[in-house]
């Protein structure tokens, strides 16, 4: 439960940069450490403690290796969530980077030509 | 037959990915034709599929629920009508439109993976796989947004951006929590647990942060503040495909598959939706007012027309989830022939704003005779689709007994019917000022899509019945069948 609650606490520190802060490239770190808490939050539901790769082998009790082995499907999950991940943090630097070529500052509030 | 379902994510994708690779040699005539000869070819598939029933397709053999289905039944069928017919006009105005850029080919590379992105959230039926295609979609739109690269694209497209991650992350969050208490990910496996397991409060969580996640991705009040900024930057094409499109495919369709299918509808859940409808309506119809720019004016009623969606699907009841369909697919055909309109008029005027504007009707007749249909469409003006849509779903509001959200609908509709107004008697209509004098009519591939876009809202205005008892009522029955959704894919196991 503690862990939950600490992953819930590294979100909303994310939370806090992606909303508070005014330059880019800090809004851009909120939104990673976001995705950090979501990924360990998939990896928490199949986590077990003290447990074992899900990989049967012969000589091994099934009833035993369903207690122990973790879950790997969250683990399935995470990794095509970091893929996906890391084609959103590329796009977000590179539109940063053009941001700054056109606007001469990441600061947010001064990028403000838009009403919203 | 059924193996023949991935090809609506396997072409685009594949030539998304030749457009690249071909474009080293040929790079202005190849792209064109050949976006226009794949989705040429997704529509003469969805002919292919038209009509057959619930078709499913296990990929590499898996059996459900351990590998991942696509599913193809009246609802995804009506969804595949409104995303492929909508990107087949969509890029045959692109072929002229795309010559006011430099760089063609990652214009449709990257078309061609929102494309594939829809189709695949359309037809999956496991909830992770959703998410992959929906980043799919949403990553290929946050670079067209700002495909134009100047500061306003690049703003609108950073914050659009930063929203559509932030939802696509609750949505993640929403299917771990799901699958924490159902251990499963495939759609129909988790609504067969839900049922016999009702009342779980981690579901109450996730239900909430999918209607977060997805009323951010459907840019309804009050996730609303990306849209208007998001759609009128972008280039006219995309416009048409996010407003006539994406928010609904990614927003409003997952929405309601998650809801109605996968975690079930409870009163709760159904209010929500009939509050942030009402929300949308009012707050998107009343910012349009004040718009000048004419693309804010869409952008701003493409919330509040998706506002009308979300009450007739929040009423519950069989006829206001006709009204709602019926209302995606005609929002699809005029919101599309509005941006696609608004794009050939500042090809040939050099600006959107109203009030530079005027006596268009005499300089591009058949671009403002079609853009009079859309706006007399959308604001519900009979014989034209939009006014059966909106009566159905009136009447289902007042079916339901709620009188005050029937009242709230009427009013949204004079206000939508005012604002247009105002666009045609600014731009359409009136004497003809200094900047229109040079305007011509737009070149042929721009104003084909434009008036068949104009015919079909006249087509399906006057056939509503035949539409409505032949695509809308099946897909809603669909909708509503919780118990046959499960049963269509492990019926036969």
């Amino acid at each position: 439960m503690t862990l939950y609650f600490l992953n819930f606490v590294l979100f909303i520190i994310g939370l806090y940069a992606l909303v508070a802060k005014r330059h880019i490239v800090k809004k851009i770190l909120g939104v990673s450490i976001m995705e950090y808490s979501v990924n360990l939050f998939l990896i928490l539901i199949g986590f077990k403690k003290s447990g074992v790769a899900p990989i049967l082998m012969k000589d091994m009790d099934l009833s035993t290796f369903i207690k122990t082995a973790v879950d790997p499907l969250p683990q399935a999950l995470v990794l095509t969530s970091i893929v996906i991940g890391l084609g959103t943090l590329a796009l977000m630097v590179a539109m940063a980077i053009r941001i700054y070529e056109r606007y001469g500052t990441f600061d947010m509030h001064e990028i403000n030509r838009l009403r919203g | 037959m059924e193996t023949l379902l991935p090809l609506f994510v396997a072409i685009p994708i594949f030539s998304a990915i030749l457009i690249l690779l071909v474009g080293k040699w040929d790079k202005k005539i190849f792209p064109r034709i050949w976006s226009i000869l794949t989705t040429l070819s997704l529509l003469v598939l969805l002919v292919l599929f038209w009509d057959k029933g619930t078709i499913i397709h296990e990929m590499s053999g898996w059996k459900p629920p351990y590998g991942i289905v696509l599913i193809k039944d009246s609802l995804s069928q009506l969804m595949l009508l409104i995303v492929n017919g909508v990107a087949f006009l969509t890029i045959v105005y692109s072929y002229s439109y795309i010559l006011r850029y430099e760089d063609y080919l990652r214009f449709f590379s990257l078309f061609m993976l929102m494309l594939a992105g829809m189709n695949g959230v359309v037809l999956t039926g496991d909830l992770f796989n959703l998410y992959v295609f929906l980043e799919i979609a949403s990553l290929a739109s946050y670079a067209l947004v700002g495909y134009g690269v100047g500061g306003e694209e690049l703003e609108a497209s950073f914050k659009y951006l930063i929203l559509g991650v932030f939802a696509s992350m609750l949505i993640l969050f929403g299917v771990g929590m799901v699958y924490s208490v159902t251990g499963s990910l495939n759609m129909a496996d988790i609504a067969r647990f839900l049922i016999s397991h009702p009342g779980n409060k981690a579901v109450l969580m996730a239900s909430g942060l999918f209607i977060v996640g997805f009323g951010l991705k459907a840019g309804l009040v009050p996730f609303h503040a990306w849209l208007p900024d998001a759609h009128p930057s972008a280039p006219a094409p995309i416009s048409a495909m996010l407003s006539g499109v994406l928010i609904k495919v990614l927003g409003i369709y997952s929405m309601i598959r998650v809801f109605y299918h996968v975690i079930g509808i409870t009163p709760i859940i159904s209010n929500t939706f009939l509050a942030i409808g009402c929300l949308s309506m009012i707050v998107g119809a009343l910012m349009g007012f004040g718009q000048d720019d004419m693309k804010r004016l869409f952008a701003f009623s493409s919330i509040s027309q998706m506002g009308f969606v979300m009450v007739g699907i929040g009423l519950g009841t069989p006829l206001g989830i006709i009204g709602a369909l019926f209302h995606l697919l005609n929002h699809a055909g005029f919101k599309s022939l509005l941006f696609l309109s608004s794009g050939a008029i500042e090809g040939e005027t050099g600006t959107r704003n109203l009030s530079e504007l005027g006596g268009l009707r005499e300089k591009m007749p058949v671009t403002s005779a079609s853009s009079v249909v859309g706006s007399l469409s959308i604001s519900g003006v009979p014989p034209f689709n939009g006014f059966w849509s909106k009566l159905i779903i009136i009447l289902a509001a007042f079916q339901a007994g709620k009188i005050w959200v029937a009242s709230l609908l009427v009013l949204t509709a004079f206000l939508t019917l005012s604002y247009y107004l105002k666009f045609q008697k600014n731009a359409i209509f009136g004497n003809i000022v200094e900047k229109v004098k040079g305007a011509r009519e737009a070149p042929m591939p721009m104003v084909v899509p434009l008036v068949l876009f104009a015919v079909i809202c006249l087509f399906v205005g006057v056939f509503n019945y035949t539409i409505i008892s032949n695509i809308i009522i099946p897909a809603q029955q669909i909708l509503m069948d919780r118990g046959g959704y499960i049963l269509s894919i492990f019926g036969n196991i």
